[in-house]
């Protein structure tokens, strides 16, 4: 694919973020984090693809990402956020979600907390399988089956949820302020609500049929209530969280477990999905995109109104193209963002035009020209 | 036994003295460990330490692994060439799969030499030097592979890739060229003749051209001499493959400046300029004025392909080695052959085997060997030489390297694709190996799950899922356990997590794990308790909701159709006692005497076996039977009623 650019890094990549930009500026990520797993020693590691930095190996290719400091992490890493732009929060197979402290310029980073055996068994520590942010705000999910809720400010543990699953909760995301929303392995997404004192969940989606263990979740940034999942089945799943119980619809996507899913932050007709299969997707839907987006509303939009009925009041009738996710009329396409490889791509994450995406093949590729 | 082909070597292991030591076979590795037993007489303590011996160390090389990254794609890009392309097609791709493979040795090894170059840690730096020359030797010996047996080109061009080949591997000439140019006065240098002489014997007449001028400028009284050399430089024909000339052609033009060069030698022309002299010698192909040069030529490969460059340049590929064989006797090295210089006369040979043989065991690791030998063997250049050990030489290198690989925490999953295009020993190598991958987190246990189930490997996928349930079983994961175990259809172990549940229902007097036992689906039919377990639970639900006649009948079909194990009867009955005790009726007579014959097959079969239960608990059961036989007795009585009444 044009314009992705592929660097070994020695180590099996499990996740990949980029740092946020401030919101006022328009310009592109520099900076991204990225966690390795199945190491005897795992690292958290900071890269730059900027022009700036680093003009000490002037052979190396333009654009190539350059190390600009690391950090041991104990265990695999198995999510990874960026908490702000200086901080960095982790999920670890040993249990601990651990905040890591960027230095000025990113020369070095440190450890600013640790909460050790945030998920465990009685006698065992359990692997924490993901992590959401809203700063300050932390939720950390696990194989134990249980929610915790943290400030990045606080020692204490703010609120947690034992049991809330009978199985592994795989990810979670937020729904709104107080509500989040997780996925687990016997397929089915929890809506939770903080505000509700009672440990149970606020309301339960869930296949019907096959109980295809789900990975992966993403919500649209514009629309609350469209939600993405991907599971073992490598099917991509859109659910409208305010009705039906069943996925608004279901496309078949990967040959392999989907491992992350995400919206486009500013652009969310598109989206992208990578797969234990080695592909990484981008999923577009081919309406007039930008009318979508921006002006709500006043279109006449009849042409995919097939599905998405429920009008979100003020005589706004937003319509996503997601929900009818119909690719046999076309409004779906989608394009393989890599070149063809056997090993699983574990994450993604895409920031303005700069997609970037870690693999089992300990590659991370970036693309600094996403059509979108 | 075949005779050894070089003495093994032997690993000092660190062991108290004069004690016997034991080992264990790994995958790739050997465990050696001190044994209680000793030597007579030695009186030496007995060492704690296990010992891991690693046949393969260079896997551990954090560099080196992007080499065994990288070249796993080309790897698996080759295997997944099609085989119908024609011929012609099919060798530019294997040529061109071969430098891909050359230009990540040198990536690699342009990476190590800066990291050598950074390191403050002396050892550190000789190790990384040592890998270097490693990775040196071998794109020397790959490349030459290339040249002589995949793209195996005829007589003409086969020079013009030898030279391509001397003049990669010996590019030291530019860097003093560079030296030179940016002195101030580049023909007095001390280098300057130097840089001439190799720009010549490497055939870059063009070059070496351009440093002569610098010199002429200097000596305008050899102006005459100086045009005569730049001619015949100029001059000196070179052959085009693309071109029409065939080979004839240029066989004669070239005598014809060979005859010219002569004359030249003849006429004196040089004899005032020594230098000049030498460079007409060297272009006449004279052996002496060649050997005098040992210096700049270094080896005797590049001797060979110089000696080729001015006497023979048509050469063909099967007289190569005999030029090979004279020009290494006439270099006449001070030290040893080295094992380099046989493989490389080996390959000139056009020996195959014997390469590979001597690469394997002169080389610390089975990368080279494993993908060098792949290549050939998609290039069809292998006989079947059938080995008298496994299948043939191919399938064994890459098991071995493959092996190597899944014994490293990291790269096994590599491994893993190496074994798939093993066809005959690929499958039994992964099966054994697959199951040993230690698996830390449920996302681990996935990976190498779906690696077993892509491959129908269903013992695997059996044993993995098993370990994991077992693991959630030992957590109190109940629901886990169970979701592990229906993934794998693992009926007997669902049964004894679905005993669990039904224990943990009977202790507590609620279900755990409601969100998994309310969605088992079709799951539900894996193994009869996980039935009984899913259709209590339904029973639950339909009474919770006040569907009485729906629950009386689920219940009563849990004790008829034999669903419920006997042990849990008595809860069953029981969980009817309030169902009786409706002011409506709920069981019909027929249902009633159903549940009374239930319960009297229960009391008899209670009886017979005769258990020793304590006191209490018999009185317990006592009651329990007298409350329900009143019960049943009361609902009989009205069910009669109701039905025998008639409506009005």
């Amino acid at each position: 694919m044009e314009g992705t650019n592929a660097k070994y890094v020695s180590q099996k990549i499990s996740k990949t973020r980029w740092r946020p930009v401030s919101s006022s500026s328009l310009q592109q990520p520099e900076v991204f984090a990225a966690g390795s797993w199945d190491n005897e020693e795992n690292k958290i590691s900071i890269w730059s693809i900027g022009d700036h930095v680093l003009s000490g190996m002037e052979d190396e290719f333009e654009g190539d990402p350059q190390l600009l400091c690391e950090c041991k992490h104990s265990g695999d890493v198995l999510d990874l956020q960026f908490l702000d732009q200086e901080r960095v929060v982790t999920a670890s197979s040993t249990g601990a979600v651990t905040i890591y402290q960027l230095r000025p310029n990113i020369q070095a980073m440190s450890v600013s907390h640790r909460w050790t055996r945030a998920h465990h068994y009685p006698c065992d520590n359990a692997p924490c399988t993901g992590v959401v942010c809203k700063s300050p705000e932390i939720v950390t999910v696990g194989e134990d089956g249980r929610i915790n809720l943290f400030r990045a400010d606080q020692e204490a543990l703010i609120r947690t949820i034992d049991n809330a699953d009978s199985s592994t909760i795989h990810a979670v995301t937020f729904l709104k302020t107080t509500e989040i929303l997780t996925v687990n392995s016997i397929g089915q997404i929890k809506i939770w609500d903080f505000r509700q004192q009672s440990n149970t969940p606020a309301q339960i989606l869930s296949q019907t049929g096959d109980r295809v263990p789900l990975h992966c979740v993403a919500r649209h940034p514009n629309q609350q209530h469209i939600v993405a999942t991907g599971g073992q089945d490598g099917m991509l799943c859109i659910w409208d969280a305010r009705q039906g119980k069943a996925p608004a619809s279901l496309m078949e996507a990967h040959t392999a477990e989907m491992w992350e899913v995400h919206f486009h932050p500013t652009n969310p007709d598109h989206l992208f999905t990578c797969s234990e299969d080695g592909s990484l997707l981008h999923w577009e839907t081919t309406t007039s995109s930008s009318d979508m987006t921006f002006l709500q509303g006043g279109r006449n939009n009849s042409v995919l109104s097939r599905s998405a009925v429920a009008p979100a009041g003020g005589g706004q009738s937003i319509i996503s193209a997601w929900l009818s996710g119909d690719s046999s009329k076309g409004r779906l396409e989608t394009t393989h963002m890599l070149p063809s490889q056997t090993l699983s791509v574990n994450s993604l994450d895409v920031l303005g035009q700069c997609l970037v995406c870690g693999t089992d093949g300990e590659a991370i590729f970036v693309n600094r020209q996403v059509p979108v | 036994m075949e005779e050894l082909d070089v003495e093994p070597t032997t690993t000092d292991i660190p062991a108290g003295e004069g004690n016997h030591l034991g080992f264990a076979w790994g995958p790739g590795d050997i465990l050696v460990y001190d044994t209680i037993y000793k030597a007579s007489g030695a009186t030496g303590t007995c060492s704690p330490f296990i010992h891991e011996v690693r046949k393969d160390e260079d896997i551990y090389s954090p560099i080196l692994r992007k080499l065994f990254n990288e070249s796993h794609h080309i790897f698996v890009g080759l295997q997944t060439t099609r085989e119908d392309l024609p011929n012609k097609n099919k060798k530019t791709q294997f040529v061109s799969i071969s430098k891909n493979y050359r230009s990540v040795i040198r990536a690699c090894m342009e990476e190590l030499q800066q990291v050598a170059v950074l390191t403050q840690d002396t050892e550190l730096a000789t190790q990384y030097g040592n890998q270097v020359s490693i990775l040196l030797a071998i794109e020397l010996i790959w490349n030459l592979c290339e040249v002589l047996f995949i793209d195996a080109a005829p007589g003409g061009s086969l020079l013009l890739h030898l030279l391509d080949w001397v003049r990669l591997h010996k590019a030291d000439v530019d860097e003093k060229a560079q030296e030179v140019l940016q002195s101030e006065s580049p023909s007095e240098h001390h280098s300057y003749w130097d840089v001439v002489l190799s720009y010549v014997l490497q055939g870059r007449m063009d070059e070496a051209r351009q440093m002569l001028v610098k010199w002429s400028t200097l000596k305008p009284a050899a102006r005459s001499m100086y045009k005569q050399m730049d001619k015949l430089l100029s001059k000196m024909p070179v052959y085009n493959p693309g071109g029409n000339q065939t080979l004839t052609e240029f066989d004669v033009k070239w005598r014809h400046w060979h005859d010219e060069v002569d004359h030249c030698l003849q006429d004196n022309s040089f004899a005032s300029d020594p230098n000049l002299e030498l460079i007409c010698k060297i272009l006449m192909g004279d052996e002496d004025a060649l050997l005098e040069q040992k210096d700049l030529l270094s080896t005797w490969y590049h001797f060979l392909v110089t000696r080729l460059l001015f006497s023979h340049p048509t050469v063909k590929p099967t007289e190569l080695h005999y030029y090979a064989q004279s020009c290494l006797a006439m270099f006449d090295s001070p030290s040893a052959p080295e094992p380099l210089d046989s493989i490389l006369l080996a390959a000139f040979e056009f020996d195959i085997h014997q390469v590979i043989k001597d690469c394997s065991i002169a080389l610390n690791n089975w990368w080279f060997v494993a993908h060098l030998t792949d290549l050939l063997d998609h290039c069809n250049l292998l006989q079947s030489h059938n080995l008298h050990f496994g299948s043939n030489l191919r399938e064994f290198l890459l098991l071995e390297y493959a092996s190597g690989l899944f014994t490293h925490h990291s790269l096994w999953q590599l491994a893993v694709d190496y074994f798939d295009y093993c066809p005959e020993f690929g499958r039994v190598y992964l099966e054994q190996q697959i199951e040993h991958v230690p698996l830390d987190t449920e996302r681990k246990a996935l990976k190498v799950l779906r690696i077993c189930e892509q491959r129908q490997m269903s013992e695997q996928v059996r044993s993995i899922c098993k370990i994991m349930a077992k693991r959630a079983l030992r957590n109190n994961r109940l629901g886990s356990a169970l979701s592990w175990s229906i993934r794998a259809k693992d009926a007997a172990f669902a049964t004894l997590i679905s005993e669990r549940f039904l224990q943990d229902y009977c202790a507590r007097g609620t279900f755990s794990d409601l969100d998994l036992i309310d969605n088992l689906g079709p799951a539900m039919l894996l193994s009869d308790r996980l039935t009984f377990l899913g259709k209590y639970r339904e029973f639950h639900k339909l009474y919770g909701e006040k569907h009485f006649q729906d629950a009386a009948k689920l219940l009563l079909s849990l004790m008829t159709a034999k669903i419920a194990p006997r042990s849990f009867w008595m809860t069953l009955l029981m969980d009817a006692l309030p169902l009786l005790e409706q002011k409506e009726v709920i069981f019909s007579a027929d249902q009633t005497h159903e549940l009374i014959f239930c319960l009297e097959e229960l009391t008899s079969s209670l009886k017979t076996t005769g258990l020793d239960t304590p006191m209490q608990d018999e009185d317990m059961e006592v009651t329990k039977v007298e409350l329900l036989r009143l019960a049943l007795a009361r609902n009989l009585a009205m069910a009669i009623v109701k039905e025998g009444t008639v409506e009005v």
